[in-house]
C-alpha cells in the first residue's frame, strides 16, 4: 500500500509540473533554431562587440577625432604608427588625427545610417506593401506600378544629386536613403500580404465587421513580421554599402564627421606611403560588421522559415 | 509577346520622364543661378544671358525644352562650370573609356562566372566546387571600393605587375585592374547562380533520361543541361548591368581612368549641375533600356514568365 501511495504522489507531482509546460510559439522555436546556428550566433556576438566598442571605446580615447597631433604631422609614416605610448591606438590619419577616435565615429555613423535606413524601410515599406496587397485591384496596381517605376531609376545618382543640391549632411543622407530603401520591402510585403489575406482568420475578421486598417495592423502585419525581420537585417548592410559608396567618392558625410566609406577612401589613397593601418583598421570593422549582418540575416531566414519545421 | 513588349515600353517611358523631371527640379532647387559667379554684371547683361539660355521662361517650358533638345538633338545643354564646353563634349570624352572597360568587365563576368559555375556544379563537392563557393561568398561582401585598394596593394605595390592607375588610351596593361575590380563581384554572383541552377537541372528527370540512354557526359551537360540552367543567369543580367554602371564610378575615381564616373564626381564637387544631370540621365536611359531589353529577352526565352 505504501508503495502505491508513493506512486500516486509521484504522478500528482508530475501532473502539477505538467501544467506548467508551455507550448512553444513560432518565435521561441525560431530563437532556439537561430542560436543553434553557429555562424549566426557568432555573428551576433561580433556585432554586439562592435556596437559595444562604439559606446565604450570613446572613454579610452586619448585624442578626440578632430584634434591634430602636431608632433606627428609631416612624419605620419614613421611617427603616426599605431602605438600605446602616443595614445594613437590605431595610429593617425594623413592629417595627424587620431584614427582610433575616427574609426569609432565612422562606425557609429555607418551603423546609424544602416539601421535608420532599414527602419524607414520597415515602417514605410510594410505599411505601403500591406495596404497595396490587402486592397488589391486598381489601388494595388497603381501603387505597385509606382514602385516599379521608382525602382528602375538609378537612385545612386539621384541620391548624389540630392546631396549636392541640399548640402551634404548626415540628415540629408538619412532622407535620401530613406526615400529609396522602402521600395524593395514594399514589394516583398505585398507578395506576402496577398497570400495571407485569403486565410480564414482574415475572412473571420472581415465578416465580424472589423475595419480594414485594423485588419491590416492587427491580423496581417503581425504575420508578416518574420519576413520583414529577415529582409530588414539584410537591408542594413545594403544601406551601409550605399552610404560607404557615396562617402568613398567624397560626396557623403562631411568633415569632421566620417564614416567607413570615407575612412576606407582616405586609407586607400595613402597606401603607397606605407601607412597601411589607415586602410586596415576601418576595413577590418567594415568587413566583420558586414559579414555579421549577412550571417545574421541568413540565420534569421533559416530560423523563421516555416518549411523547415 | 507584342502585347508584353508594348506594356514594357509603357513602363519605360514614364520612368524616363520621371527621372528627367526629378533631376531637373532638383537642379533648379539648388541655390543660385548659373551666372551668379560673374561678379559685377549689369542687370541688363544678366537678363540677356538668361534670355539666351532660355532661363527667363517658366520652369515647365524650360523642362519641356530640355527634354525636347535631348530627344531631337541629343543635346544636354552647356556646362555651368566649363564655359567653353557643353555637357555633350564632356560625355563624349568620358563615355568611351567607361564603355570600353565596362563592356569587357561584363563579358569577363559572364564568361568566367558561367564557366566557374558550371565547373563547380559538374564537379559537385570537389575542391573546385569549394573554391568557387568560397570566392562567391567572399566577393559578395567585398564591394569594389574595397577590392580596388586591395588589388593595388597586391599587384602594384607588392608584385609590381600592373599599373595602379591611369588609362593611357586603353593600351595594355592599363585596363586590366579596372576590369578585375569591376567584374569580380558580378562574376562571383553569376558563378553562384549558375552553380545552383545547374545543380538543380542536373538532378531533374530529363537529365536522368539522357544519362540512362547512354549519352556521353559532355553531350548531357552542354546539349541538355546548359541551356535551361542559364535562365536565372539571364534574369540576373539586368541588375548586374545596373550594378556595373554604379560600380564604374568607383573604379573611374580610384584608378583615375578619366571615365564618366570621374567626370560625374568632378562635376558634383564643382557643383556643375547641368553636367551631373546629363550624366545621370544618360546612365538612367542606359539602365532603363537595358532593364527593358532583359525583361523582353527573358519573356521570349521563357514564355511562362510574364509581368
Amino acid at each position: 500500500m505504501a508503495i502505491a501511495d508513493q506512486k500516486v504522489q509521484e504522478f500528482s507531482e508530475r501532473l502539477v509540473t505538467a501544467e506548467e509546460i508551455k507550448g512553444r510559439s513560432l518565435w521561441q522555436d525560431a530563437s532556439r533554431r537561430f542560436f543553434r546556428n553557429k555562424a549566426a550566433f557568432a555573428s551576433l556576438i561580433v556585432l554586439t562587440l562592435v556596437v559595444l566598442f562604439t559606446f565604450v571605446g570613446p572613454y579610452f580615447a586619448v585624442w578626440s577625432n578632430e584634434e591634430i597631433d602636431w608632433s606627428v604631422l609631416g612624419q605620419v609614416p614613421t611617427k603616426g604608427v599605431p602605438s600605446f605610448e602616443s595614445g594613437h591606438f590605431f595610429g593617425t590619419d594623413d592629417l595627424g588625427r587620431d584614427l582610433y577616435s575616427r574609426v569609432i565615429q565612422g562606425t557609429q555613423i555607418s551603423l546609424l545610417v544602416g539601421i535608420i535606413g532599414a527602419g524607414i524601410a520597415v515602417l514605410v515599406g510594410t505599411f505601403y506593401g500591406a495596404v497595396a496587397g490587402y486592397f488589391g485591384g486598381r489601388i494595388d496596381s497603381a501603387m505597385m506600378r509606382t514602385v516599379d517605376i521608382l525602382l528602375a531609376i538609378p537612385y545612386m545618382f539621384i541620391l548624389i544629386l540630392l546631396l549636392m543640391v541640399f548640402g551634404r549632411s548626415v540628415l540629408m543622407l538619412f532622407v535620401g536613403i530613406g526615400l529609396v530603401s522602402w521600395l524593395g520591402m514594399a514589394r516583398i510585403v505585398r507578395g506576402q500580404t496577398l497570400s495571407i489575406k485569403n486565410k480564414e482568420f482574415v475572412e473571420a475578421a472581415l465578416v465580424t465587421g472589423v475595419h480594414p486598417f485594423t485588419i491590416i495592423f492587427r491580423h496581417i502585419v503581425p504575420n508578416l513580421l518574420g519576413v520583414v525581420a529577415v529582409y530588414a537585417t539584410l537591408l542594413v548592410p545594403e544601406m551601409i554599402l550605399t552610404e560607404s559608396f557615396i562617402s568613398f567618392l567624397g560626396l557623403g558625410v562631411q568633415e569632421p564627421n566620417t564614416s567607413w566609406g570615407a575612412l576606407i577612401s582616405q586609407g586607400a589613397s595613402t597606401i603607397q606611403y606605407g601607412t597601411l593601418w589607415q586602410l586596415l583598421f576601418p576595413l577590418f570593422f567594415f568587413v566583420i560588421s558586414l559579414f555579421s549582418f549577412y550571417f545574421i540575416g541568413d540565420g534569421l531566414r533559416d530560423a523563421l522559415d516555416p518549411k523547415d519545421r | 509577346m507584342i502585347n508584353f513588349v508594348i506594356r514594357r515600353i509603357g513602363i519605360a517611358i514614364p520612368t524616363l520622364l520621371i527621372l528627367i523631371a526629378i533631376s531637373f527640379f532638383l537642379m533648379h532647387a539648388a541655390p543660385g543661378g548659373p551666372f551668379n559667379s560673374e561678379r559685377g554684371v549689369p542687370p541688363e547683361v544678366l537678363a540677356n544671358l538668361n534670355a539666351k539660355y532660355g532661363l527667363d521662361q517658366p520652369l515647365i517650358v524650360q523642362l519641356w525644352n530640355y527634354i525636347w533638345d535631348i530627344i531631337t538633338k541629343f543635346d544636354f545643354g552647356p556646362s555651368m562650370v566649363f564655359k567653353t564646353r557643353t555637357v555633350n563634349d564632356i560625355i563624349a570624352q568620358g563615355f568611351p573609356v567607361t564603355f570600353t572597360y565596362g563592356t569587357w568587365s561584363f563579358v569577363v563576368a559572364v564568361v568566367v562566372g558561367v564557366s566557374l559555375g558550371v565547373a563547380a556544379a559538374v564537379n559537385h563537392n570537389s575542391w573546385l566546387d569549394y573554391i568557387a563557393v568560397g570566392i562567391s561568398i567572399g566577393a559578395q561582401v567585398l564591394p569594389n571600393f574595397v577590392l580596388a585598394p586591395i588589388l593595388v596593394l597586391i599587384f602594384t605595390l607588392g608584385l609590381h605587375w600592373l599599373p595602379g592607375g591611369g588609362w593611357n588610351g586603353g593600351h595594355w596593361p592599363y585596363p586590366v585592374m579596372p576590369i578585375i575590380a569591376l567584374s569580380t563581384s558580378f562574376m562571383a554572383s553569376i558563378a553562384r547562380i549558375t552553380r545552383s541552377s545547374m545543380l538543380e537541372v542536373l538532378h531533374s528527370n530529363f537529365i536522368r533520361t539522357a544519362r540512362a540512354k547512354g549519352l556521353p557526359k559532355n553531350t548531357v551537360i552542354w546539349k541538355h543541361a546548359f541551356k535551361p540552367s542559364l535562365l536565372p543567369v539571364i534574369s540576373y543580367l539586368a541588375p548586374a548591368f545596373v550594378g556595373m554602371i554604379t560600380g564604374s564610378v568607383v573604379v573611374d575615381v580610384y584608378f583615375s581612368t578619366g571615365g564618366m564616373g570621374q567626370l560625374f564626381v568632378a562635376s558634383a564637387t564643382s557643383r556643375d549641375y547641368s553636367t551631373m544631370m546629363g550624366i545621370t540621365i544618360l546612365y538612367g536611359v542606359l539602365t532603363i533600356v537595358f532593364n527593358m531589353l532583359a525583361d523582353i529577352l527573358y519573356a521570349w526565352i521563357d514564355p511562362k514568365i510574364r509581368l
